[in-house]
């Protein structure tokens, strides 16, 4: 798999940057310390259309390829990664309707999503149920043409501000998470459905990230994806996919976290000359420069597969989001540690790059689970079947 | 009712400037933008035109080829379609040969308003509105804070010293603007998309009925000699001092050149 940059990647990423800089990193200290989600940049954002990138155009969308997204997200990321977390997660609770949904489906909700005037949140994860989604408890319950939903889910990014949910929950708990579970379209104004909590984060804090409650919310069976038992398989095809967001995501905070270091050792005196003129802090640059942009050709080249649908495109989004994850995470603490002391505190970003990057090697799958797919993958190909388990 | 907005490329103000051996600027060695203040001529047509007060806005650029880039710029920000006039023998144009393509290519395009920055970044001559107008024999309303059109007239709001004056003109005018018309907008993503579909049409000097001679070979000034400010005294530095400690620090430098 390989991929080439255009025209149109180069202009939308010149259009981003200048977007981003002038408008999105100055306000990213504050909605970090304040923990508020930018209601601002949301807007400004749906008014340039960046909202709407995974949507096709009679959706009122713009269609733009994977490597584009990608690009957008890791623009705005390089200035703030809570105001990248917007096209992310519009794009995240959207795929299981773009790989699921009906042509009904879309064309009721896609308009509204696209323009960004509704935000869409997806609701995967449970307290006992992170990385083994399969241990679901959430129920789904048939009643006439409707379901009803009852259960809780946490961890759910912009699950508090979303208006339009995806949920999965079980319709046969006898069949088990992989078999039993069902995804459906939910809307947050529905009687019944509450978000009690929001969590107190690390990084990435003007996000919420909500704990949501379904006490009976009932959905009409119109707004279920696919035919019940499908959820698993929809909610790992739309993991596949995402964690391409979240490689392009943690390629921008690390540049956002290089450029500053850069920056930084260029006008830094110690020993009567610049930190930049040091070979050790030259090497360190270097390492983060070359990481950096490793990350970023293979996130593009994973980006391209997801394009073309390719069969394996799993192993490529989970090699990227591997190696995106613990690059941004490496790049931004060398980047504390060029600062020195002021890259420990709040007056310069890249400590709160550093604790944004985290978050990379966290959700979407951990990057323990990244390798367990790659393992899978690569065991596959070499003929070798999955062990069955006791 | 047409606008035709004038947008010239010039090097990002950050971009380090590099010049040929001929003392003229080397284009292709920095970044180019947009001159921003063009930009405000671009928002108040746009303005005006979702006011329903124009019709139709047009882009009119002369510059190397490179200068595409601005109308597509321009173009992704909003307006109908753009013109290029490119020629070789229009490096090292003066402000006045600049003026005299502008005109003749505005003569073609006969736009009720010709609407540009009141200044380019990079030269900063601000004498081609007032070059065109005159070469046109237009009126000339220069520095508008605001442009209204009222059926066959422009009027212009121009910040003084006291005030505002308000000047009008009947049409057609050339007009220039400040950076107090409003905020240029920026292109949105379907601005961009759409703009790859809009006509961007290119002349050279035969096309407008001009010769070499009347443009370079016509440059009134010469370019002598070009270099960077003189470095001044060194910057003093305030650091690792208390906040009152550090303000009367600062104002004893003040006081000391009877700043303050």
């Amino acid at each position: 798999m390989s991929h080439r940059t255009t025209r149109e990647h180069d202009e939308l990423r010149v259009i981003v940057r200048e977007l981003a800089t002038e408008r999105i990193a100055p306000r990213a200290a504050e909605i970090d310390a304040a923990s508020e989600f930018p209601w601002d940049l949301k807007e400004l954002l749906a008014g340039q259309d960046l909202l709407g990138t995974c949507f096709e155009e009679r959706h009122g969308g713009t269609a733009l390829d994977n490597v584009a997204q990608a690009i957008l997200v890791e623009e705005i990321a390089r200035a703030d990664a809570t105001t990248s977390l917007i096209p992310i997660v519009q794009k995240l609770g959207a795929l299981p309707i773009l790989i699921a949904g009906s042509d009904e489906q879309k064309a009721r909700y896609f308009p509204r999503l696209a323009s960004g005037e509704w935000l869409i949140a997806f609701a995967l994860t449970e307290a006992g149920a992170g990385s083994d989604v399969a241990a679901m408890r959430m129920r789904a319950r048939r009643d006439g043409d409707d379901y009803l939903l009852i259960g809780s889910k946490r961890f759910i990014t912009h699950g508090s501000i979303a208006n339009l949910l995806t949920v999965f929950a079980l319709t046969d708990p006898e069949a088990g998470g992989r078999k039993g579970m069902s995804a459906f379209i939910v809307e947050t104004d529905t009687p019944g459905f509450s978000s009690p909590r929001l969590e107190h984060k690390m990084g990435i804090r003007g996000s919420p990230t909500a704990e949501l409650n379904f006490d009976d919310v009932r959905v009409p069976a119109a707004n279920r994806l696919g035919e019940e038992g499908d959820g698993f398989k929809i909610a790992m095809a739309t993991l596949d996919r995402s964690r391409l967001s979240v490689a392009a995501q943690a390629i921008g905070i690390a540049q956002g976290a290089l450029d500053f270091a850069v920056g930084y050792a260029a006008d830094r005196r110690q020993f009567g000359e610049r930190v930049a003129d040091m070979q050790g802090i030259q090497f360190m640059l270097a390492d983060m420069a070359s990481q950096t942009e490793a990350a970023r050709q293979l996130t593009y080249a994973a980006a391209a597969s997801v394009d073309v649908d390719d069969p394996d495109l799993a192993y490529w989004t989970s090699c990227a989001k591997l190696i995106a994850g613990d690059t941004a995470m490496r790049v931004t603490t060398d980047a504390v540690q060029v600062l020195g002391g002021y890259g420990y505190v709040s007056e310069y970003p890249v400590e709160r790059m550093m604790r944004d990057a985290k978050i990379t090697q966290l959700y979407e799958g951990t990057q323990q689970i990244q390798r367990m797919i790659v393992a899978r993958q690569i065991l596959k190909r070499a003929g070798v079947s999955r062990a069955a388990k006791p | 009712m047409k606008i035709v907005v004038c947008v010239k490329q010039v090097p990002a103000t950050t971009a380090e400037k590099r010049y040929t051996a001929d003392l003229r600027l080397d284009r292709a060695a920095s970044e180019s933008v947009i001159n921003p203040l063009d930009e405000y001529a671009i928002e108040q047509a746009l303005r005006l035109q979702e006011a329903g007060a124009v019709e139709t806005v047009v882009y009119l650029s002369m510059g190397p080829e490179s200068a595409a880039e601005a109308l597509r710029r321009a173009l992704a920000m909003g307006g109908e379609e753009a013109y290029q006039v490119t020629d070789d023998a229009l490096a090292g144009a003066d402000q006045w040969a600049t003026a005299r393509v502008l005109a003749a290519a505005l003569g073609k395009l006969a736009p009720d308003v010709a609407l540009m920055g009141m200044s380019s970044d990079d030269a900063r001559g601000s004498l081609v509105p007032g070059a065109v107008a005159a070469i046109r024999g237009l009126p000339l309303l220069s520095y508008a804070a605001e442009l209204m059109l009222t059926g066959s007239t422009a009027r212009i709001r121009r910040l003084t010293a006291s005030g505002f004056d308000v000047l009008e003109a009947p049409l057609p005018v050339v007009a220039s603007v400040t950076d107090q018309v409003g905020e240029p907008r920026y292109a949105s993503l379907k601005g961009i998309m759409a703009a790859r579909r809009k006509s961007l049409e290119t002349w050279n000097l035969a096309d407008l009925g001009l010769s070499a001679h009347d443009v370079h070979g016509a440059a009134l000034t010469r370019v002598v000699e070009v270099r960077p400010p003189e470095t001044k005294a060194p910057t003093e530095r305030v650091e690792n001092l208390g906040p009152a400690e550090a303000a009367s620090r600062i104002a004893d430098w003040l006081a000391a050149r009877k700043l303050i």
